[in-house]
C-alpha cells in the first residue's frame, strides 16, 4: 500500500507542472502578441484588403483567413451574421493567411473575382465547395473555376486577372504583416486591434459586444 | 523463473524502484511530448508519432504494474520500448544528415529533418526521445534479467 503513493504524487506532479507551463506559455504569447501589435500597428489593416461591411464602421474585425482552413468556413457564417446584425457598426477587413499548399492559389482566384465585383458571392461559392477542391493532402484549387461558374463572371477575363502581379504584391504583403502579427493559426481574428485570446464564436461575440458598447458610450 | 509463477505483489524493493524510474521517464516524456505538440503547436511529423505510440501505453503499463508491483511488467513493456528506441535512432539518423532526408518516410509538411525540432534551441528533440527509450530499455532489462536468475 505505501508503495503506491509515490506513484500518484509523481503524476500529479507532472500534471501540476505540465498545467503551469500551460499557463506561463499562454502568458508568453500574450505579450509577444501584444508587443508585435505595439511594434507594428501598421500591419493589420491594409489598404488593398476585401472590406465586408460598412467601410466607416466604429468597430473593425479584422481576420487573418484560410481559403483552404475548415474552421475558416465555419467561421464564416458566424462572422457575416455579426456584420449584418451590427446595423452598420462592425466591419470585417480580410487578410489572407496562406498556410495550406494551393491556398495562394485559391486567393488569385477570389481576388480575380473581386476585380469584377463579385469577391464575396466567390467566396461564398468557394467555401461551400471545399471539401472538394482543399484536401490538404491534395489540394485542387483550380476546381473552385467550376464552382464559380454561375455567378456571372466574365471567366476568361478573371483566368487572366488571377495571374496579375499586384495580386501577388497583396500576398507578399500580407503573409510579412502575418508574421510580423505572431498569427500562427487560422482564422486570426483581432477586434479593433485587440487580439483574441481565447480563441471561439462565443469569444469573438464578446469582444465584438464589448467594443460595441465601448463606441457607443458617450 | 523457479517453476513456481511469480504473483502480483512479489516486486522486491530494488526493482521497484527501477521500475518507478522507467515509468517516471514514460510519464515526463508523454507530457514533454504532448506539451511540445499541443501548448507550443510543433507539428509531429511521421517518425514522432511512432516514437508517440510506443511511449504513451509505457506510461499506463508501467504505471498498472507499479500499483499492483507486478514483477511482469518489463516483459510487457520491453517490445515497446525496443520499437521506440529503434525509430528513435533512425529519427536521430536522418536529423544528424547521416542517413539522406530522401530515404525518411516523411511527406511534405512536417519534415522529419526539421532543425526547429528542438528544445530550447540546442537539443534535439529525437535526441531526447532516444535518451529516454534507451534508459527505459536498461531499467526493464536488468529488472527482467534479475527476475530470470
Amino acid at each position: 500500500m505505501n508503495r503506491k503513493w509515490p506513484v500518484f504524487a509523481a503524476a500529479a506532479f507532472v500534471v501540476l507542472a505540465f498545467a503551469v507551463g500551460v499557463v506561463v506559455f499562454k502568458d508568453r504569447s500574450r505579450l509577444e502578441t501584444t508587443q508585435a501589435l505595439q511594434a507594428s500597428s501598421d500591419a493589420l489593416i491594409r489598404k488593398h484588403s476585401p472590406v465586408y461591411g460598412n467601410p466607416g464602421a466604429k468597430v473593425t474585425i479584422v481576420e487573418f483567413f484560410d481559403p483552404s482552413c475548415e474552421t475558416c468556413r465555419a467561421f464564416y457564417p458566424i462572422v457575416k451574421g455579426m456584420v449584418n446584425s451590427s446595423f452598420g457598426q462592425v466591419r470585417l477587413v480580410v487578410r489572407y493567411a496562406p498556410l495550406h499548399k494551393g491556398s495562394d492559389t485559391a486567393v488569385r482566384i477570389l481576388e480575380a473575382a473581386r476585380q469584377q465585383g463579385k469577391y464575396w458571392e466567390a467566396l461564398e461559392k468557394a467555401l461551400a465547395d471545399q471539401p472538394r477542391w482543399a484536401s490538404h493532402e491534395n489540394p485542387q484549387p483550380e476546381l473552385i473555376w467550376e464552382s464559380l461558374a454561375d455567378i456571372g463572371l466574365d471567366m476568361p477575363r478573371a483566368r487572366s486577372d488571377a495571374g496579375n502581379p499586384a495580386i501577388s504584391e497583396l500576398l507578399t504583403q500580407d503573409i510579412a504583416d502575418m508574421k510580423a502579427l505572431k498569427v500562427r493559426a487560422t482564422p486570426g481574428f483581432f477586434v479593433n486591434g485587440m487580439p483574441l485570446h481565447d480563441f471561439g464564436a462565443a469569444q469573438l461575440k464578446a469582444l465584438v459586444e464589448q467594443e460595441l458598447k465601448r463606441v457607443q458610450s458617450p | 523463473m523457479t517453476g513456481t509463477q511469480r504473483r502480483a505483489g512479489d516486486l522486491e524493493a530494488r526493482a521497484w524502484a527501477r521500475l518507478f524510474a522507467a515509468w517516471l521517464i514514460a510519464l515526463l516524456a508523454t507530457a514533454g511530448a504532448l506539451f511540445l505538440g499541443e501548448v507550443l503547436g510543433m507539428t509531429p511529423c511521421v517518425l514522432c508519432w511512432y516514437q508517440r505510440i510506443a511511449m504513451f501505453p509505457l506510461v499506463l503499463v508501467l504505471g498498472v504494474a507499479l500499483l499492483d508491483a507486478d514483477p511482469r511488467a518489463a516483459r510487457f513493456g520491453l517490445p515497446l520500448a525496443w520499437l521506440g528506441l529503434g525509430v528513435a535512432l533512425y529519427h536521430c539518423l536522418i536529423f544528424w544528415g547521416v542517413v539522406s532526408e530522401a530515404l525518411s518516410p516523411c511527406r511534405e509538411g512536417v519534415s522529419c529533418a526539421d532543425a526547429e525540432l528542438q528544445v530550447a534551441g540546442i537539443v534535439p528533440v529525437p535526441l531526447l526521445s532516444l535518451i529516454a527509450f534507451a534508459a527505459i530499455v536498461v531499467l526493464l532489462w536488468s529488472i527482467r534479467r534479475r527476475e530470470k536468475s
